[in-house]
């Protein structure tokens, strides 16, 4: 069934839990939602126009040289993402800094398409794609999420604040880099918790 | 009535220790740092340790029971019928004893709640575990909340005047602690790591009981010495201040993350000796302690397997014949 496709990367084979790919961006961008929403935002744009071309012209790619082929085609979009970025989002821009370039070495769009998107049809390398970038949204949000309450005690998204100051002192740890390590592993042993006991039953 | 005979195989052990009786001992020998601790930074520090102790146990309870190795209801909990907690206390109390006298009692709870959750039972429990629990709290608070865990009172003043530690002193200001006080633990500092002598008495008592190996607090103590006196610094300041004393006995001691042979613990305790003198002058911390046996804790694994201990009969390898003979 077609919907399986979309329904899988969100769930079933999420890139951040099941998958683990896409940790650098992951690590480095979960500092603030704000960030985290730009960053899947961008995942979002290059993974799904990535797929879709690379599926067209999946028939004419050689398959010696298609790496090179498929970091053109990746590389072009990203390009497009962030030259759009430093015009009409400055601010972000600057925030997400060296990590907004690197979306094109990033594993989960690189992995997409070498494995779904070369081989399957377009409308399917499309839903894939869109189940996919939903996927790394959600891993990305929720653990930002955690991270920016911990860290700094509230949650402010473009300026407006969602959840108001509750402490004055937050845990100044997981804004650095063991933080999202720290986020990361209880997160996967919550799902890999349930999913045994699933099984168990 | 005949003695009853008893036939087995190696090993024959005649000693009577399990873990509970050594997890007693190394309470009993803790019990003068504390009450040194408690009477220099008064009833605050009491307040401390026992928060430590009971969100460490807690903590405890609740994993064992999500990890399914226990059974143990709320009724159980409620009526306070537990089963003896081996290991949990030691742990919560060497983290109150390198915790600053002042820290509000909530972080105190979270890193007890840190220590045994992700240092002791996320690796599978008690003896399991690669780092040191009480120490991976404090670097956990410590990279948390660096300025509650960096605020030193005063002792014998009751009221919270915050001064500078031993070595914070020496390393910003350039100001020796007189040997006396650094002895006797007039000080400020953490609740346990101030009186040198309550320490030592301590470490004595276990190292008499055989429970530790000599070994590893000699070697850790003395590189410490060696090297500070060699790089032109005060040998004996760098032992008595800070916590050297308190992790060389009761932390680089502990059976699960350092090495098992003799030679294996001689390197752990040089290497942390060379780890603590380099932060102490070179990093931008004012001790090492924590951190210096934290990182040769990662190293226990590799220690063990170059450091075997010889097969009895087979011939002594000689580094320089073996080596040409192949």
């Amino acid at each position: 069934m077609k919907l399986d496709e979309l329904t899988k990367g969100v769930f079933k084979y999420n890139p951040i839990f099941y998958l683990v790919l896409g940790l650098c961006p992951l690590l480095a961008v979960s500092t603030r939602v704000d960030n985290a929403l730009g960053m899947s935002l961008g995942v979002f744009f290059v993974l799904v126009s990535s797929n879709v071309i690379i599926s067209l012209f999946r028939h004419w790619i050689p398959s010696q040289v298609r790496i090179p082929c498929f970091i053109v085609v990746i590389a072009s979009f990203v390009t497009i993402v962030e030259l759009f970025m430093h015009g009409y989002a400055p601010e972000l821009y600057g925030r997400l800094g060296i990590y907004l370039p690197l979306i094109v070495v990033n594993c989960i769009i690189l992995g997409r398409v070498e494995a779904f998107a070369s081989k399957k049809p377009v409308f399917d390398s499309f839903l894939d794609a869109i189940g996919m970038s939903i996927g790394f949204t959600l891993g990305i949000v929720g653990i930002a999420v955690c991270r920016e309450v911990l860290s700094t005690g509230k949650i402010a998204i473009f300026g407006y604040t969602l959840v108001p100051t509750f402490t004055q002192s937050p845990s100044v740890m997981m804004i650095l880099p063991p933080g999202a390590f720290l986020t990361i592993g209880v997160i996967m042993a919550l799902i890999n918790y349930r999913s045994i006991r699933k099984e168990g039953r | 009535m005949p003695a009853e005979l008893i036939v087995s195989h190696s090993p024959h052990v005649r000693s009577d220790a399990s873990i509970d009786t050594i997890f007693y001992a190394v309470i009993i020998a803790l019990i003068p740092a504390t009450v040194c601790g408690i009477y220099l930074f008064g009833i605050r520090a009491l307040y401390v340790i026992l928060v430590c102790i009971s969100s460490a146990m807690l903590t405890e309870y609740v994993a064992m029971r999500l990890m399914g190795e226990m059974e143990l209801s709320i009724d159980d909990l409620l009526h306070l019928r537990l089963p003896p907690p081996t290991g949990v206390i030691i742990t919560g109390l060497l983290l109150a004893l390198c915790l600053p006298p002042n820290i509000p009692l909530w972080m105190a709870a979270i890193g007890a709640a840190f220590a045994v959750a992700f240092a002791k039972c996320a690796f599978g429990g008690l003896g399991h575990n690669i780092f040191n629990p009480a120490l991976v709290g404090r670097a956990f608070l410590m990279a948390s909340w660096p300025v509650a865990m960096t605020t030193w009172t005063k002792p014998l003043t009751y009221d919270a005047i915050t001064t500078a530690t031993p070595l914070g002193l020496w390393k910003m200001q350039d100001i020796a602690t007189p040997y006396m006080d650094l002895a006797l633990g007039n000080v400020s500092g953490s609740i346990g790591e101030t009186s040198a002598i309550a320490l030592l008495i301590g470490g004595i008592y276990l190292i008499a009981k055989r429970y530790i190996d000599w070994r590893t607090p000699l070697s850790y103590i003395g590189t410490v010495a060696v090297l500070a006196f060699v790089l032109g610094q005060d040998p004996i300041f760098h032992i008595l201040a800070g916590g050297l004393f308190l992790g060389a006995f009761f932390m680089a001691t502990d059976y699960v993350t350092t090495p098992i042979t003799r030679k294996g613990r001689i390197i752990f305790g040089v290497g942390a000796g060379i780890i603590v003198v380099v932060i102490r002058l070179i990093g931008g911390y004012p001790e090492g302690v924590c951190f210096s046996i934290l990182l040769m804790n990662a190293f226990t694994p590799l220690i063990d397997r170059h450091v075997r201990p010889q097969v009895y009969g087979v011939k002594r390898k000689s580094f320089f014949v073996s080596s040409a003979n192949k």
